[in-house]
Formats: structure tokens, C-alpha cells, sequence
């Protein structure tokens, strides 16, 4: 059947799949699986120290990944998606992702860091000038991955909004479709806010102009004047613009709203497909949400999600599985495709699904730092010969590595 | 038996949107890469500095109704340059000034958590008030605190996150492998608060960082301001320029420390100052001379003058005496977003005073300025410099100094090259850190773990 998404996919721009495509690696405590910080290798007392970050970055960037991400949430985490547990054979507690990524980033040369951000709640005025500073201290390699607070006792830390309690059985429902649309529509509006706050001073306001005592041409810096449903923001920010003139935006989508938002919005989506039909589908389907969105003459990445657990061979790896469901009580299971097996089938899956339209990956390391470590002296190097990932890194700003050029400002008066 | 020897504390504050910074000086560097923050932080630690210190600002100044462009503008958000900080630095603590007004209790205890644990224990909070519907204009819930609001919402936001932090008591991550027990309490981070401000609920996510929680810093000045300090603060900054209004602050402020429960030192005063170095005092002299009229431009003076008259003076002779015109008392409508305003509580006597001073000693507009607007300044030799810092702390008019270059981020330098050596060489300035905490540096008593973490079923926080 001709469907726009069909017609997308046909015309758009498809990779070859015999070009580079891009790595991003995801960070989360000890790794993925539940019972990761339970390996013998892994570091779990070490998780609230900067030592512990320093490291699976510097690894990161031993393999010219394009960028890490680094999970965040207001709440601690939960096996229930819509609600708190009290489980203690978890990793519970985490430190604000904006943080670790500024406090490793001066140490780093290369690499990209785009932290989680909650939108829900927290001020964009604040998250703005954060992710406009960590440009900063990155010298141009920062993002930010924007990420609604769906749960019920996120809004009980701020006390400022009474929201109905989502479910895994509400929230296909009328009333819990509603309330995910509100959440992304506020998610939209603050992307818009962000963004602007961005383009709020022009890259050469400040002029340092002797003869006339000006330190600034305030010509140059423009209020924002945004007025949405959620919040009205004036501006100008207080950070001036950053390096990159827009940091990347990301978001994770599983579809509908969420598909709108990384077409409307993001320079960079996350997707979860199961097989290379799907990771088709879901890239037309972005394609044809951008298109109508009028952003076609813009590149929006879409990047597949995996989780892996990779060893020196299958077998290993299905092992390792089997024992860390046990260890963790249940089989994990993912809203991502769980690959299990070596660096070289993984390998021929990403190129498959690069074909098939995707322009990149993140992969969630099962854990850390065994899966990071297989993707960097396993997975990289077979990438590399297959020359399909980088050998090292050839632009200095997250932007250039992922072929985006520096932006013009909105409100430059051309 | 005599009085030990106190020690002196340093601190250096990366100035930024006021008109201390001579940014046209060649010398003088950016305001925002972080290179200059990073080498103006290492020339600190080298110093053997307590901490590192930043104000915020969370609307850019406005004043007759634009931008206001003489003055440094432009400056990167707090928490995270003082992370990155943590980065290039090992022993400075890093201060950062955060608002109780545009900013909720959970983010912000998250954010100062984290900047511990990511510091390895050198976080600190300069927490201040601003209200103003001019900067919530930037916020979701615009200008909602009425003036008279901001220090009760001030000290409830300052015992909530006490409260958050202290929700875990530290031992709770125990990371067992063998046994699968990651978190000893099931319970842990657990709390509730209810009152006017803040009704909240939940689990705190941070576990307890190394200092427990940040250092603490007030700038009131305030009977209210100073009774906060002396019932929640660790440290207060004073605006106090002479001895003996320092030793007056100093005596008034530690004497309420008793009525909290509290000993004189673990409250510390520490008054901003500027200094110039020169080879010779009499260098110095006119070195600060030139200094000044560089800082007070005329063009700056004539927005000084319209900030206290609360009028447009565009067309006022800098060079000519003083406004005749009364200053317009009430909201002050000319200057927008500067905190400074609020001390001319009675503007029509200022002016009088201002006046009175211009005509004794015929000082022109400008000259006026230059002389009311200066800040707490040690002008000399390194010799003189140092034995003015000592003799300040020693005669308890404080009990050290947060410093404030005009050239950032080289400004420093004089400072730490030539005076610093002379109070470690007298035996008041630590040679080298001993501690790895801030805490450790001001001369702090580690903080008792708490007893148990507040669960639902503990009596709810009230701001008493």
C-alpha cells in the first residue's frame, strides 16, 4: 500500500549502507540489566563519584564514539514505570546527569555528552543556560536529551501540579492518551524555549567597545517573548551563545506524540526497533512527521536503541544473560531489541539496519564496564575495517561529528 | 594566657556584572570560556584560597528601559561551571549563589548533592532572595512571592533541603554483591514536608554526599537577615568597609549565635573586598586612583546617580554638581534586576548626604561617585595589604576576606604571588590545605550523621 511513510522512506535520503554511521553509547549506573552492579567488575559503591564517570567516559572515547547519554530522573529509580518500588537489591540513588557530564567534560577532547533532562516541572529558563554552559566547559560538544516525568510522584516533589496517575493500564486509554499528549506538547514548548534562549544573544554581542563604554551592543541580544500554556519565558538568557550555537537535542520515541516531537523538534531521535522492517518504518515514518513538521531541509538523526550483552562468543554471552536474569530474579526484558552475541554479529545487524535507514545507534550496555569495553575493542575495530564508523575524530564540536552545520541565529536580521 | 593567633580565611569571587571588572584594561579577559574561570580557580588553589566564589543573576539588568551594556554582561549558570571546576581544581571549595525564589527544594538539593559527591566535598550555597516580578518574568510562575515573603520562603526552602539531605544518613549504600542487598534501607531518602511554601512528598534520589550537605553562605544584612545567618548559616558575607563598623557587625552578628545553640566559630564573617598592589603604597594610591575613574566612567556615574534618584538623568553633567532635583521615592522604575537598589531605603536622605559631601569637599558628580560607590578596598604594598588583612582579622572585624580582582581572570595573581606568601610566612595562612572538604578549610565540625532518615511516619518539617 502507498503510504506517505512509504513514500518517504522511498525519497528521502537513505544511507547507503556501505557509509559511516554514528555510535552513542547510553549510561546508566552500573549498566542495564538490573543485576549489573553485581559483577565481579563492576564498580556499584563507586557510582556517586566523579572517578567512576571519568572512566566509562574515557573508554567511550577510546572507540571516537560520537557521544555518551547519561539517564536521569527526578525520582529514584523504579521496576514500575508509572511508580515508585521499595526494592533494595537495586541501584537506587543516581547524581544529576547535567553535572556529571560538566564535571568530566574538561578532562575530555572528543566526545559528545548529552545528559537527561526532566521537562516536566523543572524551568527551562534554568535547563537553558545549564546546557548552554556545559557547551561551554565541553568547548561545543554538548546536548541535551529531553525526557517527560510521566510519573505521579515526580510531581509530589514539586507539590505545584495535582496530575493524574498514570498506568500501564490508563495510559492507552482516552484520558491517559490525553495526558501523554499534554506532556509532549509542554515537552515541544520547551524545546522552542530552549532553543530560543540559545539564539537569544547573537554570536557577536559582545563587542567590548572602548570609545563608547559598551561591553555589549544590546542591539544584539533579543528577548524571547515566549507564551505557552505551561509558561511564559521573556529572556534574554543570562549565557551568552554557546559554541555550537545549538547544543543537540535528543528524545527517546516509542511512537506517536513522541515520534512528533523528535520530527518537530530533536536533531537526534532514539527508536526501538525489533528488526530492520521495523527500524524502515519507524525512520519513514519520522520522515513523513518532519516533512509536515517543515523541517525537511534539516537533518534529523534516527538512531536505533539496542541493548547488549556481548562476549567473545555467543554462547558466553547467552550465559552471561541466563545468569544475570537469575541473580536479578526475573528475564529482563526491554522496550529495545536485546541483542546477544558477539562484537562481529553485532556488527552485521547495525549494518543491516543502517540499510535499512537508520543513521546511527545507542547502544545500553548490559554492564558496565564489560559491554562498553566489548563495543570499544571489539565492535569499533570490526566497524572500522568494515569502514563503517570512524577512526578517530574529525570535527571538534558534537555538531560536526554528527554532519550538522552551525545554525544561523533566529534573530539575526540577515 | 594569651589569645591564640587566628588564622585567616581567603576566598576569591570571579566578579562579573557589576562595574568592579575594568573590562577594557588589555589585560582583561572573558567572562564566560571557561578558561578564564578555570585559571582564575587554579590560581586560587595555588593561593592555598577556603573556596571560590559566584554570584547569579537571573535576568540580565535593565535600566530606562534597555539592557544595560557599561558593565560585564553575560555570565554561565552556576552549578554547572562550578562542576567543571571540580574538574581542574582538587582542594578549592566552590560557592555558588543559588535562589530560594526561582527554583524548588528537590532540584536544587539534587544539584548541590551531586556538585559533593562530584567534588569530593567542597560544595557550598550562598542562598539569596530575589522577588521581583521583573526577573520571575523568566520563570513558570512569574513574580508569585510578594517582598515581604522572600526570607520566610528563604529559611522554609533552606530547611527543606536540610531536610532532603538529610533523608539519607550515609550508610545505607552498601552494594553487597554477594548477598544481592544494594540499599540497606528500603526506606532510604524518605520524606515529607508541609507547609504555606512547600508541600512535598517522596523519595530523595542523592545519597548522602561527604560534607552531608553544602556549606552554608547568607548575605543579610537585615535584623531578619542577620538572625538568619546566625540560625542557619555557616558563613556571612558583610558589606562592612570600616573596622569598626566590621567589628560591630562582627560583635552583633556572633552575639546571636548563643541563642541557637551555637559557638562562635562556627559562624564565619567574611566582608568582599577589592585590593590594589602596587610596590610602594603611595604606587598603589595611584594606581586605585586610575582604577576608579576606569570603573566609574562618566557615563556610569550618571546611572549610579539615576539609580538612587529614580529618574532619567541622561541629560545630567557628570562633570557639574549633584541633581538639585529630590530623588523619586517609591518602586523604583528606572533600574530593573539590581539587588543593590534595595539598600536606599530612604533615597531623599542619600542624596542629602550625598550632597552635603559633594559641596564640603567640591567634588564634581563623578568625584562624588568614585568616592560612595567604592567597595571595601586594601590599596598598598604587599607588606601593607597583608598587615591590613591581619590586623582586620585579628581585631575581629572579620574573620577573613572574600577578594575581588578588577581584572579577571589575572587579577588574581598579584594577590597570591605577594601577599599571600607574607601571611603564610607570619603564621596566620595555611601553607597547605590539610583537609580535602571545605568544611575542613572554614574550620567546621563535621555534621552528625542523622539520627534516622524521615520517613512519612516522622512529625512534618515546619518553618519555625
Amino acid at each position: 500500500m502507498v503510504t506517505v511513510a512509504s513514500i518517504t522512506k522511498a525519497v528521502l535520503l537513505m544511507p547507503d549502507s556501505l557509509s559511516p554511521f554514528h555510535l552513542a553509547v547510553a549510561l546508566d549506573g552500573a549498566g542495564w540489566h538490573p543485576a549489573a552492579w553485581r559483577e565481579t567488575d563492576a564498580r556499584p559503591a563507586e557510582l556517586f563519584g566523579a572517578g567512576y564517570w571519568a572512566d566509562l567516559v574515557a573508554e567511550a572515547e577510546r572507540g571516537s564514539l560520537d557521544f555518551v547519554t547519561i539517564e536521569d530522573s527526578l525520582t529514584m529509580q523504579s521496576d514500575d514505570p508509572f511508580g515508585p518500588d521499595d526494592r533494595i537489591d537495586r541501584v537506587r540513588g543516581r547524581l544529576d546527569a547535567v553535572l556529571i557530564a560538566a564535571r568530566i567534560a574538561p578532562r575530555t577532547r572528543g566526545i559528545g555528552f548529552v545528559p537527561t533532562v526532566t521537562v516536566t516541572h523543572t524551568e527551562p529558563f534554568h535547563v537553558s543556560k545549564s546546557i548552554a554552559t556545559l557547551d561551554y566547559v565541553s568547548t561545543g560538544r554538548a546536548g541535551v536529551r529531553v525526557q517527560i516525568a510521566a510519573r505521579h510522584d515526580v510531581a509530589a516533589h514539586f507539590g505545584r501540579r495535582a496530575l493524574p496517575r498514570l498506568s500501564v493500564e490508563t495510559i492507552n486509554d482516552p484520558v491517559g492518551q490525553q495526558q501523554l499528549g499534554e506532556y509532549f506538547a509542554e515537552a515541544t514548548d520547551y524545546v522552542e524555549v530552549l532553543r530560543r534562549l540559545w539564539d537569544s544573544w547573537e554570536d557577536d554581542a559582545e563587542i567590548r567597545d572602548v570609545a563608547t563604554g559598551r561591553f555589549i551592543d544590546r542591539h544584539k541580544v533579543h528577548y524571547i517573548d515566549f507564551e505557552g500554556r505551561w509558561f511564559s519565558v521573556k529572556g534574554p538568557s543570562i549565557t551568552p551563545r554557546p559554541p555550537q550555537g545549538q547544543p543537540i537535542v535528543a528524545a527517546l520515541g516509542h511512537g506517536g506524540v513522541s515520534y512528533e516531537l523528535i520530527a518537530g523538534s530533536a536533531d537526534v531521535g532514539f527508536v526501538t526497533p525489533h528488526d530492520a522492517a521495523q527500524a524502515a518504518d519507524m525512520v519513514g515514518e519520522i520522515g513523513a512527521l518532519q516533512w509536515a513538521a517543515g523541517r525537511s531541509r534539516e537533518t534529523v538523526h534516527v538512531f536505533g536503541d539496542l541493548v547488549v550483552f556481548l562476549d567473545r562468543t555467543p554462547r558466553a554471552a547467552q550465559t552471561r544473560r541466563r545468569r544475570l536474569d537469575e541473580l536479578s530474579g526475573a528475564e529482563y526484558r526491554s522496550d529495545a531489541h536485546i541483542f546477544v552475541g558477539t562484537p562481529a554479529q553485532l556488527a552485521d545487524v547495525l549494518q543491516q539496519w543502517h540499510a535499512a535507514g537508520l543513521s546511527g545507534f545507542r547502544l545500553r550496555p548490559a554492564t558496565l564496564p564489560h559491554d562498553l569495553v566489548q563495543i570499544t575493542e571489539g565492535l569499533v575495530p570490526d566497524l572500522r575495517r568494515r569502514a563503517l564508523f570512524r577512526t578517530d575524530y574529525e570535527a571538534d564540536t558534537l555538531r560536526g561529528l554528527l554532519g550538522l552545520a552551525r545554525p544561523a541565529n533566529r534573530y539575526v536580521v540577515a | 594566657m594569651s589569645k591564640p593567633v587566628k588564622q585567616i580565611h581567603l576566598a576569591a569571587h570571579f566578579p562579573g556584572v557589576n562595574n568592579t571588572t575594568v573590562w577594557s584594561d588589555p589585560a582583561a579577559g572573558s567572562h564566560i570560556e571557561f578558561s578564564s574561570f578555570a585559571q582564575f580557580a587554579q590560581t586560587a588553589e595555588r593561593g592555598k584560597f577556603d573556596f571560590l566564589f559566584l554570584a547569579e543573576g537571573l535576568r540580565l539588568r535593565e535600566q530606562n528601559g534597555q539592557i544595560y551594556d557599561l558593565d560585564v554582561v553575560g555570565r554561565p549558570d552556576t552549578f554547572t561551571v562550578l562542576a567543571a571546576l571540580a574538574a581542574v581544581t582538587e582542594r578549592l571549595g566552590l560557592t555558588g549563589t543559588i535562589n530560594s525564589t526561582f527554583n524548588e527544594p528537590y532540584e536544587v538539593a539534587r544539584q548541590f548533592a551531586s556538585l559533593d559527591h562530584l567534588s569530593g566535598g567542597r560544595a557550598a550555597w550562598n542562598v539569596v532572595t530575589s522577588w521581583d516580578a521583573f526577573t520571575g518574568e523568566n520563570f513558570r510562575r512569574g513574580g508569585f512571592l510578594a517582598e515581604d515573603q522572600r526570607y520566610e520562603r528563604a529559611k522554609t526552602f533552606l530547611q527543606t533541603a536540610q531536610e532532603l539531605f538529610d533523608s539519607w544518613r550515609g550508610d545505607e549504600v552498601v552494594a553487597n554483591k554477594a548477598t544481592g542487598v544494594f540499599l540497606s534501607d528500603a526506606k532510604a531518602g524518605a520524606f515529607v514536608h508541609k507547609d504555606a511554601h512547600f508541600d512535598i512528598h517522596g523519595r530523595f534520589n542523592v545519597p548522602r554526599s561527604p560534607q552531608g550537605r553544602p556549606v552554608i553562605f547568607q548575605a543579610g544584612d537585615s535584623d531578619q537577615g542577620r538572625d538568619f545567618a546566625a540560625s542557619a548559616a555557616d558563613a556571612i558575607f558583610s558589606r562592612h568597609s570600616t573596622l569598626e563598623a566590621g567589628q560591630a557587625f562582627y560583635a552583633d552578628v556572633k552575639g546571636r549565635l548563643a541563642r541557637y545553640g551555637r559557638l562562635r566559630d562556627e559562624l564565619l564573617i567574611l566582608p568582599a573586598a577589592t585590593f590594589i598592589i602596587g610596590d610602594t603604597d603611595a604606587e598603589a594610591a595611584e594606581i586605585a586612583h586610575e582604577v576608579r575613574l576606569a570603573q566609574v566612567s562618566p557615563q556610569t556615574a550618571i546611572k549610579f546617580v539615576e539609580q538612587l534618584w529614580n529618574r532619567d538623568l541622561s541629560d545630567h553633567n557628570p562633570d557639574g554638581p549633584l541633581p538639585t532635583v529630590d530623588p523619586l521615592v517609591g518602586e523604583n522604575t528606572i533600574s530593573r534586576g539590581r539587588a543593590s537598589v534595595r539598600m536606599y531605603r530612604d533615597p531623599i536622605a542619600i542624596a542629602n548626604d550625598w550632597r552635603a559631601k559633594a559641596e564640603t569637599e567640591n567634588l564634581s558628580t563623578r568625584e562624588l561617585i568614585v568616592e560612595v560607590t567604592g567597595r571595601q578596598s586594601f590599596i598598598g604594598s604587599p607588606q601593607t595589604v597583608a598587615q591590613t588583612i591581619n590586623d582586620f582579622v585579628q581585631a575581629d572585624a572579620s574573620d577573613g576576606f572574600i577578594l575581588v580582582p578588577h581584572i579577571t581572570p589575572g587579577g588574581l595573581d598579584p594577590f597570591v604571588d605577594q601577599v599571600v606568601p607574607l601571611l603564610q610566612e607570619r603564621g596566620v595562612f595555611r601553607a597547605d590545605y590539610r583537609g580535602t572538604t571545605l568544611r575542613e578549610h572554614l574550620g567546621l565540625a563535621p555534621l552528625p550523621a542523622p539520627r534516622r532518615s524521615a520517613g512519612p511516619d516522622a512529625s512534618t518539617g515546619v518553618a519555625s
